[in-house]
């Protein structure tokens, strides 16, 4: 018998789910490449899992380790160049973020991923004094995940300002910012007594506010800049499908050729 | 000290003469011309010396990583011509193939061509803007409106190929959109031509031997191979020290394995010899250029990969078959959904590697997307290379990292 779930709330689900769609998996394989296997055989006491993903190595080591594996991985195996790292969140699952090193060996043209999980609150080692791209990159982890790195010279937030609240890229962060992000120019140019006067930030780029005569100009019944709107001062215009036809018709002069 | 603004002795916003030691503070951009758009920089000078730099980045900040979370895959690919918006294609292409890796498909032949032939041309278009903005801040004037000339050309082949100049959007996921209008392969032979001849004549001519271009370059901006390979700097900042590394030679994608062309090389470290790389890169792409067009001749005439469960059939199998029209149907209202995995593909962009990396769990949203990009790194670079050099190198510097903000933020 298939397995009861309860079906109350079907309105709030997805509008679309195949109940016999199984999602696949991109193929894990087995380390093969004698590059990689010898280097699954120096790490072996750090790695926990191992795998080839689409052509390259990627292993899974104890978040306490990360500095010695990637130093081992410099000085033994040839990585020389660390392309990237940065983190996934997994708070939701498992209260964990995922943490990976992109680990590149000019030599051999080879690419390892390192991958480790790291549980909320702790911090990690900084690579910094293995590899100096690590410096920028581990102030962009914290910037955007707020995950604290142990020996960083300099963690500061980097893409956001500096006196910022919040993370942008974790999951629970808005995709449209949130409170502290409606007022944050409010706030900081004009100071807290203004929120009142100036009202939130807009975010909705579609939104247009008739009143508003700062930003927008309306044809036919122009107020000057900052003026009081007064709906009793339209006057009717005639549109054809797209253009204006009788926009102050005697006012307006028509000329016979182009100037 | 603090700054106590009066009559006699004003307050500079940009200036900060009133500290303990003899060193000087002051803040290079973002609004400065040679800034390459919304660097700002952080100089303690002391004299003319830099004694410390402090690159601030984040002024074109657009969370364009968290609009990937949260936009259908095929959604997203308009919003990477955002990244590198000097060679748009490149950063679509870089993603689109992201995406095949982790789908598992592979683009038809004539969308190989035509990718290809974009990506070069893409790079010569920035190379071009790389030369005629830093021969612009070294002082050089007539070399960039010359090179924007032959940019202008460039951007009309774009045009003609896909509608845009700038944000092209020319590469899909699974292949490309369009076939080549007629008489492109003409227009980009002549244009090939032009561009060899105006690196030789006009370009090399002008600068190579020019004795001012020369004291500005040479020694200036001297970054050993370690140190490149350190920072992470890729692209022609790494082949500019020495180390030999193409990700099209070493690493083949698209048809690169089947090309015929050389990597380009100098061992001077400093700028003068990146500017020589440059040069050559933009000869070597006309060279692929010239060698893709009779493999285009050859190709047949499919354009976008056959993989109904991720991809749209074609036009004429949705409007006369059900199924496909279904298909179609939830492709488009849903987005795909690709296998549960993680994936990380490497390109070589003009500036250097682009990397997508991208981790799905089958759902129609990346759930992470992380975009490598080169200039991120070579703005971190700054802070090291900066020090010790004078103010008038600063902006040589800033200019042979060819670095763009729209990648640097993202």
């Amino acid at each position: 018998m298939r397995k009861y779930v309860p079906k109350g709330n079907v309105q709030k689900k997805a509008y679309y789910t195949d109940r016999f769609h199984v999602v696949p998996r991109v193929p894990r394989n087995e380390v093969e490449d004698a590059h990689f296997a010898s280097v699954v055989s120096v790490l072996k006491a750090d790695i926990k899992e191992s795998y080839m993903e689409l052509g390259q190595l990627v292993i899974h080591i104890d978040n306490r380790s990360n500095f010695d594996v990637i130093k081992v991985l410099k000085e033994e195996c040839g990585y020389t160049q660390c392309s990237e790292q940065s983190a996934v969140d997994y708070l939701a699952q498992d209260n964990e973020f995922e943490l990976f090193w992109q680990m590149l060996n000019v030599n051999e043209a080879k690419r390892v991923r390192v991958v480790c999980r790291l549980p909320q609150g702790m911090a990690i080692d900084s690579i910094e004094s293995l590899f100096k791209s690590a410096n920028f990159a581990e102030r962009e982890m914290f910037d955007m995940f707020g995950i604290k790195v142990n020996n960083h010279p300099f963690l500061k937030r980097i893409l956001m300002p500096d006196d910022w609240e919040g993370h942008p890229l974790l999951k629970t962060y808005p995709l449209h910012g949130d409170e502290f992000a409606s007022w944050y120019e409010v706030d900081k140019i004009f100071g807290k007594a203004y929120r009142d006067i100036i009202g939130p930030e807009n975010r909705d780029p579609s939104k247009i506010d008739i009143e508003d005569t700062k930003r927008f100009s309306r044809v036919g019944y122009e107020v000057p800049f900052g003026g009081e709107y007064n709906s009793d001062t339209k006057e009717e215009i005639e549109y054809s499908d797209t253009f204006l036809v009788n926009y102050n018709k005697p006012k307006s002069k028509t000329l016979d050729e182009r100037r | 000290m603090q700054q106590v603004p009066n009559k006699l002795t004003p307050f500079f916003e940009n200036l900060n003469f009133e500290r303990d030691d003899n060193t000087m503070v002051i803040n290079f951009g973002p609004q400065h011309p040679s800034a390459h758009g919304q660097l700002r920089l952080v100089l303690e000078l002391d004299g003319e010396q830099v004694v410390k730099a402090y690159p601030d980045i984040g002024y074109l900040h657009r969370g364009i990583e968290k609009m990937a979370e949260n936009m259908t895959y095929n959604e997203f690919l308009p919003t990477t011509d955002r990244l590198d918006y000097i060679a748009s294609t490149s950063n679509n292409y870089a993603y689109a193939l992201a995406v095949e890796k982790l789908l598992g498909i592979e683009a038809p032949r004539r969308a190989q061509v035509i990718r290809t032939m974009l990506l070069e041309l893409n790079r010569i278009i920035s190379h071009l803007f790389f030369i005629a903005t830093h021969a612009l801040d070294v002082g050089a004037m007539s070399v960039f409106l010359y090179a924007f000339r032959e940019r202008e050309y460039a951007m009309d082949l774009m045009e003609d190929y896909c509608g845009a100049r700038l944000t092209h959007s020319a590469v899909r996921i699974g292949g490309v959109p369009l076939d080549l209008p007629k008489g492109w392969i003409e227009n980009l032979a002549a244009f090939c031509d032009k561009v060899d001849h105006e690196v030789e004549h006009t370009y090399e001519a002008l600068l190579s031997q020019n004795r001012i271009w020369r004291m500005r370059l040479e020694d200036v901006g001297v970054i050993s191979a370690e140190d490149a390979l350190n920072w992470g700097c890729t692209g022609p900042m790494l082949r500019g020290s020495g180390v030999k590394y193409d990700i099209r030679k070493e690493e083949p994608y698209e048809l690169y394995s089947e090309l015929d062309f050389d990597i380009p090389v100098s061992d001077r470290c400093d700028s003068y010899g990146r500017y020589r790389l440059y040069m050559q890169e933009m000869r070597e792409s006309t060279k692929i250029l010239r060698q893709l067009m009779p493999m285009y001749a050859k190709s047949d005439s499919q354009l976008m990969a056959h993989a109904p469960q991720y991809i749209s059939a074609p036009k004429e199998q949705i409007m006369t078959q059900n199924y496909a029209l279904m298909q179609h149907f939830v492709l488009v209202t849903q987005g795909m959904r690709p296998p549960k995995g993680e994936v990380y593909v490497p390109t070589e962009s003009p500036k250097g590697e682009l990397g997508f990396y991208i981790k799905s769990e089958g759902e129609p949203y990346a759930y992470r997307l992380k975009c490598r990009a080169p200039s991120f790194f070579h703005t971190g670079l700054l802070q090291e290379i900066l020090v010790g050099t004078y103010i008038a190198d600063v902006v040589t510097i800033i200019g042979t990292t060819n670095i763009v903000f729209g990648e640097v933020d993202r």
